[in-house]
């Protein structure tokens, strides 16, 4: 048996947004079950038929234990593996496994936020975990983070390659695009590449528009067998491979500044999925900072190393460009709760599916996400989707 | 049963700072350096690590500067620097303006007292 046994093996069969933006006197869990509510329907099933459950919350080291009670679940498979923001992402290829041999035979993804507005806000919520999880060989030096950590991936890429501050904002620019597309985006006013570089530094190379926005938001998605899938309500977008590559917890233990797991978990997955970079119509990857995405598209092979700076110039991954890069508008434009792997992976199941609206990419077969977590490109998931006809 | 209190790396490593010492380790096993501090190698797995007192030159990796109000102390580095031992560590390069921190610079480390405890931060070659 290898990874590549499970291709095509699974789908994602229902996908659910809920309190994206601004869910003021909600709680992370209200948000959550309301989006589970919603994926649960899409796929034309029950809360009943959910026998496998993945779910991971910053707050709670047991949040699988929290959300069980709450939506009233009796799991046979329960993975709560918490690598970060990529942790929704890298709960596929447990699910895969899960499913395929027979452990459950419906699993729930899902994931929730009010950082931006509940009672307990961004501020208070990370110097709460900087007591219950403390870094002593960073925190006396009081970096920003994690704009700080990235901050510093940003300045070796462009002291090493080259990379410039108007290709950073290029990227910022290209997603703003994409967000003006979509109803659902949280910011959507015009924004050119000259107002990024004149805004305030927050932590150098970085201004705010390097940096993912702090909203609310929930997200879930539903995965079963393909044999199921097929009789299910909605077009089943397959699961052709997932990979997680984890080296490292923060900053101070990424050797090389310039080169992200990614490039391993990568690898693995389009390896499962016999397929490469230059066979895939639409990329969403975990944009926390305007620098991942250039590790990204390196690390996947879409360009070689460094030159991620100059592939995304002239508005390359942008609406109308060669590549459509976070359709939705990213972390950078549309929503970003903290954690921000499901959404990635529920826009490329949008995509796919061809639901998309004006930002649709046309008969897109074909996606990629790639999860990012931990304050410096820690961990990285990557998941090669596509629909029947691409199989 | 131990009942005896052992010291772990971590506090290890703070005492000798707050002596105004700055201690690496070196693993006996495979000759490396280590730090963080670790009770065992992360290189080899081996779990004899020696204390040793590093040259206290390196390098800057990487840096940033931290935009903060001027009234709650201004903008401020954070920089990688890379020890000639061959080890990384976060700290701050002093006695210049954040923003001239550059990437390549050799720098030499102090330790300093930070509220009461040990802290080592750097300071550019050239300027000493
Ligand atoms: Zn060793």
């Amino acid at each position: 048996m290898s990874l590549a046994d499970l291709r095509g093996k699974t789908a994602i069969v229902g996908v659910g947004l809920a309190g994206c933006g601004e869910a003021r006197g909600m709680t992370d869990m209200e948000i959550l079950a309301q989006a589970a509510t919603k994926a649960v329907a899409d796929a034309g099933l029950t809360m009943k038929d959910m026998d496998g459950l993945c779910t991971a919350n910053l707050m709670s080291a047991i949040w699988p234990l929290n959300v069980v009670e709450y939506l009233g679940l009796q799991p046979k498979f329960v993975e709560g593996t918490n690598v970060g923001g990529s942790a929704f992402v890298a709960h596929q290829l447990p699910s895969m496994m899960a499913l395929a041999t027979g452990v459950c035979d419906a699993v729930l993804v899902c994931y929730g936020s009010v950082q931006r507005t509940g009672t307990m806000g961004r501020k208070e919520r990370t110097a709460a975990r900087n007591v219950l999880d403390p870094n002593p060989y960073e925190a006396p030096y009081q970096p920003f983070n994690p704009p700080s950590s990235y901050a510093l991936v940003a300045a070796r890429h462009m002291h090493q390659y080259g990379t410039t501050r108007r290709q950073l904002a290029e990227i910022a620019v290209a997603f703003r695009r994409w967000a003006q597309l979509n109803p659902e985006a949280f910011s959507r006013e015009p924004l050119d590449i000259e107002t990024v570089l004149k805004a305030r530094m927050i932590t150098d190379p970085f201004t705010a528009y390097d940096c993912c926005l702090v909203t609310d938001g929930a997200a879930a998605y539903v995965m079963t067998r393909a044999d199921r899938a097929k009789d299910l309500k909605k077009k089943p977008i397959y699961l052709l491979s997932n990979a997680t590559a984890v080296w490292h917890r923060s900053v101070i233990g990424m050797r090389d500044l310039t080169v992200s797991p990614s490039k391993e978990s990568g690898e693995r997955a389009f390896a499962a999925a016999g397929l490469g970079p230059k066979d895939i119509d639409v990329v969403q990857v975990y944009d926390a900072f305007s620098i991942n995405v250039i590790l990204a598209l390196e690390d996947l092979g879409f360009c070689k190393k460094g030159e991620g700076g100059p592939f995304v110039e002239n508005g390359a991954i942008g609406p109308g460009g060669r590549l459509p890069v976070n359709t939705n508008g990213g972390g950078l434009s549309c929503v970003h709760p903290n954690m921000y792997g499901a959404f990635a992976t529920i826009e490329a199941v949008r995509q796919l599916r061809g639901e998309c609206g004006e930002r649709q990419v046309k008969g897109a077969k074909t996606a990629v996400v790639n999860g990012n977590g931990g304050n410096a490109a820690a961990s990285q998931s990557t998941s090669v989707l596509a629909t029947a006809e691409a199989l | 049963m131990n009942t005896q209190e052992q010291v772990g790396a971590e506090a290890r490593y703070q005492a000798a700072l707050n002596e105004g010492r700055f201690l690496i380790q070196r693993c006996e096993g495979c000759g490396r350096h280590v730090f963080y501090p670790r009770v065992v190698c992360p290189h080899c797995g081996g779990d004899s690590l020696a204390w040793v007192e590093p040259k206290g030159t390196g390098v800057v990796y990487s840096t940033t500067t931290v935009r903060r109000k001027p009234e709650a102390g201004g903008d401020y580095d954070v920089s990688l620097i890379d020890l000639d031992e061959g080890v990384r560590m976060m700290s701050r390069v002093e006695g210049i303006a954040p923003t001239e921190v550059k990437i390549g610079m050799r720098v030499r480390a102090k330790v300093i007292d930070n509220k009461g405890a040990g802290l080592v931060v750097f300071t550019p070659e050239e300027a000493r």
